[in-house]
C-alpha cells in the first residue's frame, strides 16, 4: 500500500492525541491470533483488520450455520456451510487488503497450540467452551503471552486481559486466578443451551478489540488485573480487581512436555467422579483394601535404585521431581503415592492435588513402604 | 447493617439478582449461609468479590460490604 493511501485509510485515528503515526506503525507491525471466529471473534476480527493490525491469524474448524447469523455479523446466508476461517478471511481481505490474514481451519489442540501461539504477539480468546479456554490460558501462561479474554452468557459478558501488566511492578494474573478449575460440562450452560442476545458478543467483542489496540499501541489503560462485567439488560458495568492466587501455578503445566499431556476435554467432562477425599493419608490396612477392591494407580515416588524394591503389588515408578510431567500415566480415579517413610508421598499428594484438583482421590501411604512391609510381617 | 450481595449470570436463577443478609462475619460464613438458603449454589462454580476485589481466601466482611458472586461464562 502506498504511503498516501496508508495515510488516508488510517487518518482518523492517526490524528488522535497520543496515537499518531507511531501508534499506527505499532498496529501494522503487530501479530495477533484470534481463536474462535464466532460471536466474539467476528467483531474482534473486523475492528482489528479495519484498524490496520498487520498480521491476523484466525483459528476455527467450524462452518457457518443459519443460527450463527444473528450474532456472527461477518457472515451472510451465502456463507452457510462454508468454513468460517475461509469466509472470514475473504471478507477481511476485502475490508483491508493491506494486512496479512492467516486462516487456520483447524481445532486448537494441545498438539498444535504452542506451535501456533508462538507465531503471534497477542492471543485473543473468542472460543465457546471451557476446555479450549483453559487450554489457551495455560498455553499463554507457559509462553508468557498477553491474552485478551472475553466470554458471554445470555445477557452478560466478561472481559479481561491476562498475563499482562498495567505497571512494571504489578504481578500478572491469569484466568485460573479467577476460576482455578474448569466447571464440568453440566455445571454451566453454553450458548446453545442457554441462549445469547445477538448484540451482546458484538459489545463484548468490540471491547476485546479495544483492549488489543491499547495493548499494542500503549495508549490508555487496559483491563490487565481487572475483570469487567457488563449486563446488557440494565447497562450495569462492574470493574473488579484481580490478584494472583497462591497455588494457581501448580494447576498449570510447568513445561511443554506437561502441556502436551494435558487432557482439557476430560477436565471439563461431566463424567468426572466427585471428589471424596483429597490429600489424606491412609494406613497399610486401608491401602491393602483399596488396591484389592478398586482400580488404583500406585505410584512409587522414590528415586530409582532406592531399596527395598517393591513388587508385592503393581506400581508405577515416578520420582517426586518428575511427577507433574508424567500425569498422563495416571489413568485411574484413585492414586496412592508411597515412598520410604511417607514424607515425600505427602508432597506428592500436594503436587497431584494441585494438578487434578478434586478430580481424583489422591492418598499417601502413611509410614511409607517401610511401615507397610513391617505390617505385612506381623500379619 | 446488612451485607449486600450481587449475583451474576445464571447464578441469579438460583438466588435472584441481589440479596441482603445480616450478621455475616466473613466470606466463608457467607458461603455456608448461602448454601443453606440455596442448596443449588453448593454445586455451582463461582468467584467471590468483596468491594470490587476478587478474593482468593476467607475475607472479613464489614458493614455495607458489597459481595459479588461471579460464575464463569463459556460462551463466545
Amino acid at each position: 500500500m502506498d504511503k498516501k493511501e496508508l495515510y488516508e485509510r488510517y487518518q482518523r485515528q492517526v490524528i488522535l492525541p497520543g496515537f499518531g503515526e507511531e501508534g499506527q506503525q505499532k498496529l501494522l507491525k503487530a501479530k495477533i491470533l484470534v481463536i474462535g471466529a464466532g460471536g466474539l471473534g467476528c467483531p474482534v476480527l473486523q475492528y482489528l483488520a479495519a484498524a490496520g493490525v498487520g498480521t491476523i491469524g484466525i483459528v476455527d474448524d467450524d462452518v457457518v450455520t443459519l443460527n450463527n447469523l444473528h450474532r456472527q455479523v461477518l457472515y451472510s446466508v451465502n456463507d452457510i456451510g462454508f468454513s468460517k476461517t475461509e469466509r472470514a478471511t475473504h471478507s477481511l481481505r476485502q475490508l483491508n487488503p493491506g494486512i496479512k490474514i492467516i486462516p487456520y481451519n483447524e481445532r486448537l489442540t494441545v498438539q498444535n497450540a504452542l506451535i501456533l501461539l508462538d507465531e503471534f504477539d497477542i492471543i485473543i480468546d473468542g472460543t465457546d467452551n471451557f476446555s479450549t479456554r483453559y487450554m489457551i490460558n495455560d498455553a499463554c501462561v507457559l509462553m508468557n503471552k498477553p491474552l485478551v479474554y472475553g466470554a458471554i452468557s445470555q445477557f452478560e459478558g466478561q472481559v479481561s486481559v491476562f498475563n499482562s501488566r498495567q505497571n512494571d511492578n504489578d504481578e500478572t494474573v491469569n484466568y485460573r486466578d479467577l476460576f482455578p478449575n474448569p466447571p464440568k460440562e453440566d455445571e454451566v450452560l453454553n450458548c446453545a443451551d442457554s441462549g445469547v442476545l445477538g448484540v451482546l458478543p458484538g459489545i463484548i467483542g468490540t471491547m476485546m478489540a479495544n483492549e488489543t489496540i491499547k495493548l499494542i499501541t500503549g495508549i490508555g489503560e487496559t483491563l490487565a488485573n481487572r475483570l469487567l462485567t457488563y449486563n446488557a439488560l440494565n447497562n450495569q458495568v462492574y470493574k473488579l480487581a484481580l490478584s494472583a492466587r497462591t497455588g494457581t501455578r501448580l494447576l498449570i503445566p510447568e513445561n511443554e512436555a506437561a502441556f502436551l499431556q494435558m487432557d482439557y476435554e476430560w477436565l471439563c467432562s461431566s463424567e468426572r467422579t466427585a471428589p471424596i477425599a483429597i490429600g489424606s493419608e491412609i494406613d497399610a490396612g486401608i491401602f491393602n483394601d483399596l488396591i484389592a477392591k478398586e482400580r488404583v494407580d500406585v505410584i512409587d515416588v522414590r528415586e530409582p535404585g532406592e531399596m527395598p524394591v517393591v513388587n508385592d503389588f503393581s506400581n508405577i515408578k515416578i520420582p517426586l521431581a518428575e511427577l507433574s510431567a508424567n500425569t498422563s500415566l495416571m489413568k485411574s480415579d484413585t492414586i496412592v503415592a508411597f515412598c520410604q517413610s511417607g514424607k515425600r508421598s505427602l508432597q506428592a499428594v500436594k503436587i497431584l492435588s494441585g494438578i487434578f484438583g478434586g478430580d481424583k482421590k489422591i492418598y499417601s501411604l502413611r509410614g511409607g513402604i517401610i511401615e507397610w512391609k513391617k505390617q505385612k510381617q506381623t500379619v | 447493617m446488612p451485607i449486600n450481595i450481587i449475583i451474576f449470570g445464571q447464578l441469579a436463577d438460583i438466588a435472584g439478582g441481589s440479596l441482603a443478609l445480616e450478621n455475616i462475619a466473613d466470606t466463608n460464613s457467607l458461603v455456608k449461609e448461602l448454601h443453606i438458603l440455596y442448596p443449588a449454589l453448593a454445586t455451582a462454580k463461582y468467584a467471590i468479590a468483596v468491594d470490587k476485589k476478587v478474593v482468593n481466601e476467607n475475607t472479613r466482611l464489614t458493614e455495607n460490604s458489597i459481595v459479588a458472586l461471579l460464575p464463569p461464562f463459556s460462551g463466545g
